[in-house]
């Protein structure tokens, strides 16, 4: 009887309790969303409104005038297309070497896999620094070149982690002895054997990579003087940042130009972000499961 | 028949796995060439670097950049703002995601679940660049989207960007913005791995749902967050370059110049290499203890360490 009381009782607290979790869960919601909305309502909405502050959740005066600009500049163009081509290259050499090194440390029979392994970790708790990293990036002639979009930063020590604790865990012993005993070399095994049964993984940390460069601005701020070589990331901090104009906003004059610079600013933000954020929902699952495996084997 | 042996020699293995050496050799390549080579061109901190003479042969100056350093009336300004930002930072930043992941683990699988946790995790996509760009202008006097919101209630917007006192709130509210969804994800999967039994003896002793994240999520998720608040503490002087450089503005030089920022002014847009390799060396130094000593107390406090 007593039992059924507190039950009771506790019920009612409880209901009191779910009722500020799905409050606060809600919050959350809003206070992430607002100013997504926000932003892609403004880029919606004619030069005037958003100068004048009128756009709050939803376009005013719908118009696409902003990515009609946006998407005519030659400068924001070249970025893009600049951007691709680091994220497409950089990704498949960052997936090629990770695996180089995350392939011969995931096997049993590799001697001295236990020292290498320190040694791309500690790279982790001390590094040389800036000053000392850009001076090796010029004595290899890389300063101001598309290499210096890719190479320094190619190989990640965390999805090293993820990439070797995947492999051992994956694939069995008893598939490699099979392969030996069929007459198979270590390459061999890797490509036929190792590579289909990693395929998951490899998609991971490809993404991983590929969002890791499109969204990176550093190097480029170190490495690159030529604007022509500007990863659309340089491009949007120029535009957004530091508030110089692209050359497509020479057109418009007066006023009307500084609305539509404001304006300008919105349609950037969205058509940069837009790629990532839409693949985003279908790649989410794995993420997880990557910075997962990671955080456990790490 | 040798076999068998435990440990493969390095002869044996050599002589068996060559191809995987030969795998290896690139990326260790790099390994060497983009991340020993730049620790050991960190000498250029105790030498007057010239572009004449090279690393190795420019003259050497002893400490005498560290000194300077020291002297500098800057150094307490920069090491007080590194120090105030990330430990604000590291504060502010640790509960959110927990109390996120606890809330979320409360309701039942469903849409609305799986809408909170993919729109909350979403802004974690998002570049740097762009999340400054978002930050100042819905901040922004006259038009922005917090303006009108003060504006909604008769009052008027203090002015976020130009005051100095502005700049860490706005760093760390921003970051939280951006990255509770996904550091919520680590502790869902730590309440997930949870003990079932644990939630049973509970429901048996009448446990209300708040006890039970009391009494058994709490600490079942406690060992990944000390983890995560070392990880945190040993990154304190390494707080992110790239987001207080963007937040910058002349108006708030006074509270956002930290030494990363420091070290590449100085370094690159100045061409003091020596000098700003010295700081950079100071940070990297001071930051590696502070791991250590981290790490070292929490295994004594806590039981539960990086390694």
């Amino acid at each position: 009887m007593v039992k059924q009381g507190r039950k009771v009782k506790n019920t009612g607290i409880d209901r009191v309790f779910m009722f500020a979790v799905y409050a606060l869960l809600l919050t959350f919601l809003a206070v992430v969303l607002l100013p997504l909305i926000y932003i892609l309502s403004s880029s919606f909405s004619s030069p005037n409104a958003v100068s004048s502050g009128r756009v709050w959740l939803w376009p005013v005066d719908f118009t696409i005038r902003g990515y009609e600009v946006v998407l005519s500049d030659p400068q924001i163009l070249g970025g893009f297309a600049n951007s691709l081509f680091y994220t497409v290259v950089g990704a498949l050499v960052s997936v090629t070497l990770t695996i180089a090194i995350a392939y011969p440390l995931s096997r049993k029979g590799f001697y001295g896999r236990g020292f290498i392994t320190s040694i791309i970790v500690y790279t982790m708790l001390f590094a040389g620094g800036i000053i000392p990293t850009y001076l090796v990036v010029q004595s290899l002639g890389l300063l101001d070149t598309r290499w210096a979009m890719i190479l320094p930063q190619a190989i990640g020590v965390w999805q090293v982690i993820i990439a070797r604790a995947y492999l051992r865990n994956s694939i069995p012993d008893s598939l490699y002895e099979a392969a030996e005993l069929d007459g198979a070399g270590d390459l061999r095994i890797l490509w036929s054997v190792v590579l289909p049964l990693a395929k998951p993984m490899i998609a991971v940390i490809a993404l991983m990579y590929a969002i890791m460069q499109w969204n990176s601005y550093f190097d480029a701020l170190l490495y690159l003087k030529t604007d022509d070589l500007y990863p659309l990331q340089l491009v949007l901090r120029n535009i957004l940042v530091l508030n110089s104009p692209g050359n497509g906003m020479d057109a418009a004059a007066g006023i009307e130009r500084r609305h539509l610079a404001d304006l300008l600013k919105y349609s950037l933000i969205v058509v940069s972000t837009a790629p990532v954020l839409l693949i985003y929902p279908f790649v989410a699952r794995h993420f997880t499961k990557g910075a997962l495996i990671g955080a456990v084997k790490g | 028949m040798v076999a068998n042996r435990g440990k493969p020699g390095l002869r044996r293995s050599l002589r068996r796995h060559w191809q995987l050496y030969l795998l290896i050799v690139l990326p260790l390549a790099y390994f060497v060439v983009f991340k020993y080579v730049p620790m050991t061109n960190s000498v250029i901190a105790f030498k007057d670097y010239n572009v004449v003479d090279g690393i190795w042969g420019s003259p050497w100056a002893g400490l005498q950049h560290f000194t300077a350093f020291f002297s500098n009336p800057v150094f307490w300004t920069l090491v007080r703002n590194t120090l105030l930002l990330s430990v604000y930072f590291l504060l502010a930043g640790f509960p959110i995601p927990i109390i996120l992941a606890l809330a979320l683990n409360e309701i039942r699988q469903g849409f609305f679940k799986r809408t909170v946790q993919l729109v909350t995790y979403a802004p974690y996509f998002i570049s740097t660049v762009v999340i400054v760009s978002m930050t100042i202008l819905i901040l922004s006097p006259r038009i922005g989207l917090v303006d009108q919101g003060f504006g909604f209630f008769g009052l008027d917007a203090p002015d976020f960007l130009g005051n100095a006192d502005y700049f860490r709130h706005i760093y760390v509210w921003s970051d939280i913005w951006q990255t509770a969804g996904y550091s919520a994800v680590i502790y869902m999967a730590a309440l997930a791995g949870i003990d079932p039994s644990l939630y049973e003896a509970a429901r048996v002793d009448g446990a209300t749902r708040l006890q039970k994240i009391i009494n058994v999520d709490i600490p079942g998720i406690m060992p990944t967050a000390v983890i995560i608040l070392i990880l945190g503490a040993g990154n304190i002087m390494a707080i992110g370059f790239e987001k207080a450089y963007l937040l910058q503005n002349p108006l708030n030089l006074g509270q956002s110049e930290i030494i990363a920022t420091y070290v590449y002014k100085t370094g690159l847009l100045n061409a003091d290499f020596s000098q700003a390799a010295a700081v950079g060396l100071f940070n990297s130094v001071i930051n590696l203890v502070l791991l250590l000593g981290v790490n070292v107390i929490s295994k004594r406090v806590s039981g539960s360490g990086l390694w």
